[in-house]
């Protein structure tokens, strides 16, 4: 079944604090790029991809990763993505 | 890879510039430190400072105009800096801390991001004679004062939003700190800006003028000071002098093949030896152009800046490599690398394959080479003109004597000869670059030398061919993403947390970082050893540790293995984790 939103935000936030528990310390603003909230190494952003595919079934390609700098355009692109899959 | 040969062979006359290290054992038999001494001196007024040589060499032979930086910011722009440009920002700041009263000898502390300021900065310390030292902006707080307090920093360079995250916190610890120079101090927060101690950075630069006359260098003035791990303890500061410079001057000739048309890229932080030695130094003492990138790791920025900044020649690690190889060929293939004729890579050791990938995918195998921040630079690397073995360091450079040695039960060292053999791998001291002492801590320095032979820690086996292979470490130092680090330092931090009784960290292979940290606690009576407290104790460890140091794992066990005087047996629980042979156990402790 094909997520809200906001609940992808969710799952997305819980993915990344698998990595990063010290996330919890933040009140993400998913509109603001998550570098300049969190400290996070290339391997984070590795391990965080590799999150992401394990929750959300969705592979993000490296080269289009790189473009999204906040929460909110990974929301978006996930979003995307889980339409064209559920076209229903 | 069974079908690929064991040695590359290029022919010489093939590559695009005539190598710098045309016959390997003709180069060694001629080389004299002397006579880069007197090539470098000579032009430079016969002394030796490391920021004369990299700077006012140049201006003096007419080359002030050419680029010495060209610092590629997060959006992507591009903004050159000159040598003559760089040398005046230089000679600014080693005027400005004339006018605040700082010495020579005094340490310089920078933490900021690569941006201009960081490089103008730390030349002009040079020129002032103050001994700097370069923070990772990735460190949190605790390995931040650690530092700051070993090295008893008196001037910081940092960035008001550095501050506030990283120095605020730990300010009180740090009495000692006479002066903080902050970076957009526009935006200074109010912490920083009630710091006492605190000068706008860009206000003292616009007032200091931009004539300096540096004063005769000593080769033994110490420079620069660049902290490594241990097993135990504190990290230790590794002081070396001004006379570096040869060894910068010679290596980067003869491990990096530098022209006098480079476009270089040292892609690690300066924050770290290797963005020191070869991120600023060898190559403005080459005169040639410096790539700086404010950015981090991304495989497409990467690619697009060797593409469009036209890079000729490239140092980079081994944990960037893999992810490059990870993000795929055809991201490869969408840029373009006329220009890039070398790619050099050390931190840890390169494995065969990405040699191989080199090969296939950029073009040219990749050459590993091996040095450590005690050597302060490269002593024994693959070449370009050389034959190659994928997978190995490759042979000491010209200046350089190495051998293998094996410790005796007396204590003393036997150097081991023969076509095949392995042990520890040792330098004969006297190459410029060795690093003078630990700071604080001769007695660690002295541990380091038996007679004339510095030794290095790491295993290796010499082939009969007399190349160097990579074997592992003689003690529990941890190699992750190129970086060297010490159990201690973050088993520490662990241990500050209430739930934990005792910890142990160790390395485990990782495919892309080299090793992985995984931590093993033991937890007080009454602590659920679940996944919550799990995260919270990994979530701890990045707080005060900043990611590259924290655990990315943690293990609760019932105990920890430890010797019978008492230390923790971090090679068991490794070789326990892998379902290795433990080896010989006769020391471990019976019952606990």
């Amino acid at each position: 079944m094909t997520q809200t939103k906001p609940e992808l935000l969710k799952t997305i936030v819980d993915a990344l604090a698998t990595i990063a528990p010290e996330v919890s310390d933040f009140d993400l603003d998913p509109d603001v790029p998550l570098r300049e909230q969190i400290e996070l190494d290339s391997m984070d952003h590795l391990h965080f991809l590799v999150a992401l595919h394990q929750r959300l079934g969705v592979d993000i390609p490296e080269s289009e990763y790189a473009g999204m700098r906040r929460l909110t355009d990974l929301v978006e692109y996930i979003a995307a993505r889980s339409q064209a899959n559920n076209p229903s | 890879m069974t079908d690929r040969p064991a040695t590359i062979v290029r022919d010489p006359a093939k590559l695009a510039l005539p190598p710098n290290l045309g016959d390997w054992a003709q180069a060694r038999q001629q080389f004299r430190w002397s006579d880069v001494r007197h090539e470098l001196f000579g032009s430079a007024g016969g002394h030796g400072n490391i920021a004369s040589l990299a700077l006012d060499r140049h201006l003096a032979a007419g080359r002030g105009r050419r680029t010495a930086l060209r610092c590629v910011a997060e959006d992507g722009t591009v903004r050159d800096v000159s040598y003559a440009e760089l040398a005046s920002r230089a000679n600014r700041f080693a005027n400005l801390l004339g006018a605040l009263g700082v010495g020579a000898g005094t340490r310089v502390f920078m933490l900021t991001g690569r941006r201009p300021e960081l490089y103008e900065s730390v030349l002009g310390s040079f020129k002032a004679q103050c001994v700097v030292s370069v923070l990772f902006t990735a460190f949190g707080p605790e390995p931040l004062r650690t530092r700051l307090e070993i090295g008893e920093a008196e001037v910081l360079v940092t960035s008001a939003s550095l501050y506030r995250r990283k120095i605020a916190p730990i300010r009180a610890a740090l009495p000692k700190l006479k002066h903080v120079l902050l970076l957009d101090a526009d935006s200074a927060t109010k912490a920083a800006s009630q710091d006492p101690v605190t000068h706008n950075y860009e206000l003292l630069m616009t007032a200091a003028s931009q004539e300096f006359t540096t004063l005769p260098t000593a080769a033994e003035l110490p420079a620069l000071l660049h902290f490594t791990s241990g097993t135990t303890g504190t990290p230790k500061g590794a002081l070396h002098v001004h006379d570096a410079a040869l060894m910068h001057f010679a290596t980067g000739r003869y491990a990096l093949d530098l022209h006098d048309q480079d476009i270089f890229w040292c892609t690690a932080d300066p924050g770290w030896v290797t963005g020191m030695s070869y991120g600023v130094i060898a190559p403005l003492l080459h005169g040639v152009t410096l790539i700086v990138d404010a950015g981090d790791f991304e495989a497409e920025r990467w690619y697009r800046i060797l593409d469009e900044q036209q890079v000729s020649v490239w140092y980079t690690a081994p944990t960037a490599l893999r992810l490059l190889m990870k993000a795929g060929r055809e991201l490869a293939d969408r840029f373009r690398r006329p220009s890039l004729r070398l790619i050099a890579s050390v931190g840890e050791p390169l494995n065969a394959e990405a040699v191989w990938w080199g090969v296939d995918v950029l073009g040219q195998p990749i050459l590993d080479n091996w040095w450590q921040t005690e050597t302060g630079g490269i002593v024994v690397a693959n070449t370009p003109s050389q034959p190659i073995k994928p997978g190995s360091m490759g042979r000491p450079l010209p200046g350089i004597e190495a051998c293998v040695v094996e410790h005796e039960a007396d204590g003393q060292i036997k150097v081991l000869q023969g076509p095949d053999v392995s042990g520890e791998l040792a330098l004969q001291r006297g190459w410029p670059s060795m690093f003078r002492t630990y700071l604080g801590q001769s007695e660690r320095y002295d541990k380091c030398f038996v007679g004339e032979l510095y030794l290095s820690g790491d295993l290796v086996r010499r082939d009969a061919d007399g190349y160097y292979w990579f074997l592992g470490r003689s003690d529990d130092v941890i190699k992750t993403s190129g970086h060297l680090v010490g159990p201690f330092e973050i088993e520490r931090v662990l241990m500050e947390h209430p739930a934990v009784i005792e910890a142990a960290v160790v390395g485990l292979p990782d495919p892309i970082a080299g090793e992985s940290i995984k931590g093993f606690v033991t937890l007080r009576a009454g602590e659920d050893a679940d996944d919550s407290l799990r995260s919270q104790l990994i979530a701890h460890a990045r707080r005060r540790l900043g990611p590259s140091l924290a655990p990315r794992d943690i293990a609760f066990v019932e105990s920890l293995p430890h010797t019978r005087s008492g230390k923790i047996m971090r090679r068991l629980l490794r070789s326990r984790e892998l379902g290795l042979p433990e080896g010989d156990t006769s020391a471990l402790e019976i019952a606990r």
